[in-house]
């Protein structure tokens, strides 16, 4: 009985302990809430200000670090030249022409030691072994055979996109579903529709994180395509503005490679959600 | 021991003799299946029973085609199995469904790239027959479980195979929905007429299915006793012919275990 008597009072405390509010903190909510998916803005932003302050305040050297806003009338003053839109559009040639070509060689090329066990054996390891060169090295040797004009530049750019493209797509492949594989064999496909309609599928998301990587790569080497040899093109811009000692022009440049950069990978990046979007989670 | 009366009177769509599989393993042979001796007849509905590791799913894919290096002979429409063949249709444990491809697409993937318009019917016809029209332009991530498996089955079916081979279809499934898949299965049989060859280790969907259930022993997997079910359908599972059978299949699996309720048949 007095155990039970204890009991009782012991959960009648418990009891009595639950019903204390936790104090609650309220902390008065302002007028103004920021969004969180924009928090990522804040620091940028925070640092832009804080140098256009310090630049202007003349703590920082203007001809080494131009204000923000100085670089935006640079960018402006290039714009009504005529001039930026041409060096843009050198620059976006020179990036596409060569991940095409990079792309479509990378493509073909894991397409076949993907699906062949016997040419895989036999080619990857030679492609293996040229990806262990820094690509740089090949720009003495591409400039000798292919001289200072536009294939260089693209050959460069196209080795630059090959190897990450290559290389997740034959993962990818190497990847797929044996069980999905299986019911193609199930249903008599042979090798060609295999790939094309199991593997290839199969290994789309991968596929599309070697394209990505692909485009980074490409832009990378675009800019030392350039800065190594042009006369026009956004990394030609910078040169000149290294040249000619006027920091805005580099930093301008920069702006926009970033710019392109990250527009031409969201291009992807939307066109594979697109595409990927529909099968959901899986895979 | 020996074929059942349903076997011998109808044609043998089914025939294999001394049939012997063994796996090569860290350089050792292990035998899954010793001198497995089974004829099915056209039209018939068969379960293999049996615990896992029994070698039952290695017969189903040899019957498939996928695995095609065994002694022994297996022969399907009087012709040996030398690989996949259409007049075959797979059914696997897991959907195996094409998650880029839409219900309609995936049931229409065995049909080719020149799908005709009869094609078309074939595959709307068998989405209906599974109960899954109006999911026709689903991907397979939006299907339940039970959803993906009956568009897979349609998929097996719209090639218009001769024969349906089961590998546990139902095995991942929760166990309402399996019982209601196994009606479906029964409906689709009766209405495809098509052989079906079913692996389980249910026994009470075993019973529930099967014309014959046949009873498989392990290492090595060997045909230990084929049980005719001879009930009419639909079966129900709580008649006492239904537990009877139960219990006989039940018995040879457990014996020690189940001393005290041994039947005579």
């Amino acid at each position: 009985m007095s155990s039970s008597h204890e009991q009782t009072q012991e959960s009648l405390i418990t009891f009595e302990k639950a019903e204390v509010t936790p104090l609650r903190v309220r902390i008065p909510s302002t007028s103004f809430r920021f969004p969180r998916k924009c928090l990522g803005v804040v620091l940028p932003l925070a640092f832009v200000i804080l140098w256009e302050l310090l630049a202007r305040g003349g703590v920082l050297a203007v001809n080494w670090f131009p204000p923000p806003l100085a670089i935006v009338d640079t960018l402006l003053e290039l714009l009504r030249g005529g001039e930026l839109a041409r060096h843009i559009a050198y620059t976006l040639a020179r990036v596409l022409a060569g991940f095409l070509i990079g792309a479509l060689t990378a493509t073909l090329l894991a397409g076949i030691t993907g699906s062949t066990p016997l040419l895989r054996q036999l080619l990857d390891p030679s492609i293996q072994a040229l990806r262990n060169i820094p690509s740089m090295a090949w720009v003495p040797l591409f400039l000798l055979w292919m001289g200072i004009h536009e294939s260089s530049k693209i050959a460069l750019i196209s080795v630059g996109v090959f190897f990450p493209v290559y290389l997740n797509l034959l993962s990818g492949i190497l990847t797929v579903d044996r069980k999905l594989v299986e019911v193609g064999r199930i249903f008599k496909l042979d090798k060609l529709q295999l790939v094309r309609r199991v593997i290839l599928p199969a290994a789309f998301p991968a596929y599309l994180v070697g394209l990505r990587s692909g485009l980074g790569l490409g832009w990378m080497f675009v800019v030392a395509a350039e800065i190594m040899g042009a006369s026009r093109g956004l990394g030609f811009l910078m040169i000149d503005g290294q040249m000619t000692g006027r920091a805005s022009v580099i930093i301008a440049s920069i702006v926009l490679f970033a710019f392109f950069g990250k527009l031409t990978d969201l291009l992807i990046e939307l066109t594979g959600k697109r595409l990927l979007g529909q099968r959901g989670g899986e895979i | 021991m020996g074929y059942g009366t349903a076997a011998q009177t109808g044609r043998a769509a089914l025939d294999i003799q001394g049939l012997t599989k063994s796996f090569t393993v860290n350089g050792g042979t292990v035998t899954a299946l010793r001198d497995i001796s089974l004829r099915v007849r056209q039209g018939e509905f068969v379960s293999i029973i049996g615990s896992s590791g029994c070698g039952k799913s290695t017969l189903l894919r040899i019957i498939a085609g996928l695995e095609t290096d065994y002694a022994g002979s297996a022969e399907f429409g009087g012709a040996a199995i030398r690989g996949p063949g259409l007049e075959r249709g797979v059914v696997f444990q897991e959907h195996r469904l094409f998650p880029w491809l839409t219900v309609r697409q995936n049931v229409a993937f065995g049909l080719g790239n020149s799908t005709s318009a009869s094609d078309w019917e074939s595959v709307d016809e068998h989405i209906d027959l599974v109960g899954l029209s109006g999911f026709e332009h689903a991907y397979p991530h939006q299907l339940s479980g039970g959803m993906a498996q009956r568009a897979s089955i349609a998929r097996a079916l719209a090639n218009r195979p001769q024969a349906l081979l089961l590998d546990e279809p139902f095995g991942a499934l929760d166990a309402l929905t399996k019982i209601q898949m196994q009606q479906e299965v029964l409906r689709i049989w009766q209405a495809e007429q098509a052989t079906m060859v079913m692996v389980t280790h249910d026994i009470d969907e075993a019973v529930f299915l099967g014309d014959r259930v046949v009873i498989m022993s392990s290492r090595p997997g060997t045909i230990k006793k084929i049980i005719e079910v001879d009930l009419p359908r639909p079966r129900d599972r709580g008649s006492y012919e239904f537990m009877r059978l139960r219990k006989a299949i039940f018995a040879e699996f457990f014996r020690e275990d189940d001393k005290p309720f041994v039947y005579t048949i």
